[in-house]
């Protein structure tokens, strides 16, 4: 059989099989073993079936492809509608290609309520993946919400001291947020009798929608506020490191390496897809807090003692260069945005892998308890090194190809912003290779330390992948850009005047 | 109260047929009152409760059928079998069903040995379905007042606690006083317009202007059954009785008689269309999920928490009732007949996990007692987090397609701020809710708390009401299709047809 007869219904294969496999835990007896071994080869096929999107992918196409449009509910007109394109095809595959690893490295540090632990991490999966392939505003939506539930729940029960207090306020702050892109969904669907992101769009443009120019500027916002927070961009972050430090190691990696992408990944489809006039004229502002993000992010990062809120710092940094690229409307901003996105997924979620390998070891994340770790843990601080490069951007590694388009495109658009967002690479490199000196060099200051097993199987396992990945992007970014440029091209040639205005200005 | 001539002297086979929910679920009650006295009181709960239960079954049975007969007018025009009004018998009974399924385990726990708790369940059920399908006001009135009273007595079946007396006594004392308005209310109406019956009224108001009479008319009926659903500022009395008042007993008063008074104030409000009705309803509505959900924010009983919500939910629901022309009234009735279904299911379900873990004399009530519960008793936590999902309005639950309808109609009726103050009002109602579970899942339980085994018929109720959560939030469809042309029969004037639709339709079971 050709495999590709199963193109018109992948995208549901790949979003369902691991809610199924959730399902399939509920009903298994609580023996630890078997539950992790299936929930790893549950998520181990649903990363090779994803693999047939980039396979099947028409790279030349900048349009949805995989398409799947069913009616479901009549009143409201909703419908069951998946297609992807370059920009999420990818978001897709980097969280299939996260959730094996997620499982992998709990796979010994999870021992309480070991069957819970991996329903909600597969049912997260299923939503996550839900976000980058719906097309239908509600079933995007309920998407959008269904990742909160498993994650919080993970944070929440699996998580340290603070567990209960940072998933409130994980919930409560990306909830209240999702609430207005919940109203403006609402007032799309009122005035154009539909929820599907192409039929809106193609409304909007062609000016069909009534009362739309008066309401534009909030629905921008609404939808906007619902994304900034997820990102989350400066000034909305301080759920974020509360989030990482107190979250298990797989609730980390898939917070920073893929929950946050839906902020992102939402401005590029939905801010930029649906107005783009509004996204022209905020520009301005959103791309100075993306510069604060950059800079701010990256100073507090640095006078970190814990090493995990330190990495979660880095993010807000990292992701502020997305936003960055995203809101310059240039060809190489946005693809740059694009590839931070993936490669920021692949480091840092390599990085919080590490950072539980340790913590595991001594219960704490304090850098101040390690030092001189190269000496009895060599295997770990190679590995540890190599993914702290490709953070920090260097050339031939992920980061680099990343951040370079992003800051080659803001320069684009200004040059003042290329300048200003090139410093945070140089703050990147600053506080990591800082934590890094200070975790691996010199003397073993704690004789405690002395004792440190090395990285065990299962842990290479899980964060050589990484290493890997991060390693083939950045020899080879074409593979992944091949997709992205087309995509990027359709979305940019929505809005045509603005590139010119932005550029010239 | 209407000319003699129009009373027709022998009522016919139709107009009987036209009660038969009414009737069947009489007889099923009286039949237990005579039997109660016979039956050893050792078994008594068990065979009451089964003859109970079956009573509903019959009911519903009886719904159905009379949904399959020709629909129309009965008793001299004052009831009327509609849509609309088989809906509510429908979701009224059923709620009824689930209750009483809920209530063998709760009584056997309680000690409770009195079979007239599941003959005053039916009494009431009689009341609520007269409600929706009466068309006469004070055929209605007597409706209300036969609900009414069956419930004050429900309130204050936990004897030997004086919370539930207390609960039982305000109610009663509070209860009657409102319904006095409501009468008031009626009475007025007829000065104003000579008629109690609605659809005379309706076309008395058409022809001439409304006057001053028939606002304070309308505004003392809204008093009375604003009390009814717990609508702010007639909502004082609800934190107090809720928690005195025996668990299940509680689930059903929170749901089925505001199901029925909001039946009523449906026909009240749309058939009686007086202008001007809209900022009272507006304000209620507002006033309503404010006070509701900041009350709750602070409770640390979840019975008086759940109470709170209700109140919250009551002004969601209102914000259907703030449309003003007859294409937004459509979608507002529609919206508030699922949003009444929706709730049912998920608070009578919620109010079933609560009584289970009340245990004997309702100990456990509080927050802290549902420490650890996730870890204790997963099955029962995951369903408890279920209804809580839905109570705030997740996604693929009913409670979110019934918020989800009521803020469509109101936008497209172009209700922004009070959409706005919805929207806000649902996201610090989360927080409460996220309480519960955050209780459930991610503290350890300081103190050993008995959780007993789920008897069959709680299990079943929660199987039914878990369904029902689920199936409105996924396939919502049929539901709202049959609330959608219910709101045509209330409406004549929309439909452009006037007067009752005579063909029946294929109705869905609504539980």
């Amino acid at each position: 059989m050709n495999t590709d007869t199963l193109s018109p219904y992948i995208l549901t294969l790949v979003t369902f099989v691991p809610l199924a496999g959730a399902l399939l835990l509920t009903v298994l007896p609580r023996r630890d073993r078997d539950i992790r071994v299936i929930a790893f080869l549950v998520s181990l096929i649903t990363f090779g079936l994803s693999l047939h999107l980039p396979v099947y992918f028409h790279r030349v196409i900048g349009g949805f492809q995989f398409e799947i449009d069913k009616s479901w509910i009549s009143s409201p007109n909703i419908h069951y509608h998946m297609a992807i394109d370059g920009i999420s095809m990818w978001l897709v595959v980097l969280t299939t290609f996260l959730t094996p690893l997620c499982v992998l490295i709990s796979w010994k540090t999870v021992h309480d309520r070991v069957k819970e632990f991996f329903i909600l991490l597969l049912i997260l999966e299923t939503a996550l993946i839900g976000v980058f392939t719906s097309l239908d505003l509600f079933l995007f939506y309920f998407f959008w919400e269904a990742t909160l539930i498993p994650m919080a729940l993970l944070i929440g029960v699996f998580g340290h001291e603070r567990k209960v207090y940072a998933a409130v306020k994980f919930f409560m702050y990306t909830m209240i947020a999702s609430v207005f892109m919940l109203a403006g969904i609402l007032w799309l669907y009122a005035h154009t009798g539909s929820f599907d992101f192409v039929v809106i769009r193609d409304l909007i443009s062609r000016g069909q929608v009534s009362n739309f120019p008066a309401a534009a500027q909030w629905l921008f916002l609404g939808f906007f506020i619902a994304f900034a927070v997820k990102v989350p961009l400066f000034p909305f972050h301080t759920w974020l490191p509360d989030a990482h430090v107190e979250a298990p190691t797989a609730g980390s990696v898939l917070l920073a390496g893929v929950l946050l992408k839906m902020g992102t990944y939402g401005m590029l489809r939905f801010n930029l897809g649906l107005f783009p006039e509004q996204s022209r004229s905020n520009a301005s502002w959103i791309m100075a807090l993306a510069l604060i993000g950059i800079i701010y992010g990256a100073l507090v990062a640095m006078v970190q003692p814990n090493m995990k809120k330190l990495i979660a710092y880095s993010s807000v940094s990292h992701l502020g260069f997305v936003v960055l690229g995203i809101f310059s409307f240039t060809q190489s901003g946005l693809n740059g945005a694009m590839f931070v996105m993936l490669a920021h997924g692949i480091s840092t979620g390599g990085l919080f892998m590490l950072a539980g390998i340790l913590h595991e070891r001594r219960h704490t994340y304090e850098i101040s308890e390690f030092g001189g770790l190269a000496t009895p843990m060599p295997v770990y601080a190679t590995s540890y090194l190599f993914i702290v490069l490709a953070s920090v951007g260097l050339p031939l590694l992920n980061g680099f190809v990343g951040e370079f388009l992003v800051l080659n495109g803001a320069f684009q658009a200004k040059p003042i912003y290329g300048i200003l967002g090139a410093t945070g690479v140089i703050w990147s490199a600053c506080y990591l290779l800082w934590m890094f000196q200070r975790v691996f060099y010199g003397k073993v200051t704690h004789p405690i330390n002395n004792g440190l097993a090395d990285m065990l199987g299962f842990e290479k396992a899980a964060v050589w992948p990484c290493a890997i990945a991060a390693m083939v992007m950045g020899v080879a970014p074409i593979l992944w850009l091949a997709a992205i440029d087309p995509a990027v091209q359709a979305t940019l040639n929505a809005l045509p005047q603005m590139v010119s205005k932005v550029v010239g200005q | 109260m209407m000319p003699l001539a129009q009373i027709q002297a022998i009522p016919q086979g139709a107009d009987y047929i036209r009660i038969l929910p009414e009737l069947v679920l009489s007889i099923f009650g009286i039949v237990i009152m005579v039997l109660d006295p016979l039956v050893d009181e050792e078994k008594s709960q068990k065979t009451l409760g089964l003859i109970g239960f079956i009573g509903t079954l019959a009911g519903l049975a009886s719904t159905w059928y009379m949904a399959r007969q020709p629909w129309g007018l009965a008793f001299s025009k004052t009831i009327r079998v509609d849509g609309f009004s088989i809906f509510f018998n429908y979701l009224v009974i059923a709620i009824a069903a689930v209750v009483i399924l809920s209530s063998f385990e709760y009584m056997a726990v309680q000690k409770i040995r009195a079979g007239e708790y599941y003959a005053l369940i039916l009494f009431s059920a009689v009341g609520m379905t007269l409600m929706s399908s009466a068309i006469e006001l004070v055929l209605i009135f007597i409706g209300l007042e036969i609900s009414s009273i069956s419930t004050y007595i429900l309130a204050g079946f936990r004897r030997n606690e004086a919370s539930s007396a207390e609960s039982s006594l305000k109610y009663f004392l509070l209860g009657s006083f409102a319904t006095a308005f409501f009468l008031y209310g009626v009475a007025l109406m007829f000065g104003a317009t000579g008629s109690t019956n609605i659809d005379i009224i309706s076309q008395r108001l058409q022809s001439s202007p409304a006057e001053m009479l028939v606002y304070t008319s309308m505004a003392l009926m809204f008093v009375g059954l604003g009390f009814k659903v717990a609508a702010a500022p007639f909502h004082v009395w609800t934190p107090d009785v809720y928690e005195g008042a025996p668990a299940p007993v509680v689930g059903f008063m929170s749901t089925a008689p505001k199901a029925a008074a909001f039946a009523v104030l449906l026909r009240v409000v749309f058939s009686i269309n007086v202008p001007g009705r809209f900022w009272f309803l507006w304000v209620a509505a507002a006033l309503s999920m404010t006070l509701g959900n900041v009350g709750a924010l602070v409770q640390n009983n979840v019975k008086r928490l759940l109470a709170y919500s209700s109140i919250a939910h009551a002004g969601y629901l209102l914000v259907a009732f703030a449309m003003t022309t007859p294409d937004t009234s459509l979608n507002g009735i529609s919206a508030a007949m699922f949003y009444t279904a929706a709730y049912a299911a998920m608070n009578v379900g919620a109010f079933a996990v609560v009584s289970h873990l009340a245990n004997a004399g309702e100990r456990y009530v509080n927050l802290e007692d549902y420490e650890g519960l996730g870890r204790s008793s997963p099955l029962l936590a995951a369903t408890l987090t279920v209804f809580l999902l839905s109570l705030i309005g997740i996604p693929m639950t009913g409670g979110f397609f019934a918020k989800f309808y009521v803020f469509s109609a109101a936008l497209r009726a172009n209700l922004i701020w009070l959409t706005i103050i919805g929207v806000l009002n649902s996201a610090v109602g989360a927080y409460y809710y996220l309480r519960i579970i955050v209780v459930m899942y991610m503290r350890e339980s300081r103190k050993e708390v008995p959780v007993g085994p789920v008897s069959l018929g709680l299990a079943l109720a929660l199987a039914i009401t878990f369904v029902a959560t689920l199936y409105l939030g996924i396939l919502p469809n049929r539901v709202l299709q049959v609330a959608q042309h219910s709101a045509h029969d209330l409406l004549p004037a929309a439909s452009g047809a006037a007067g009752v639709a005579q063909n029946p339709r294929p109705t869905g079971n609504t539980n």
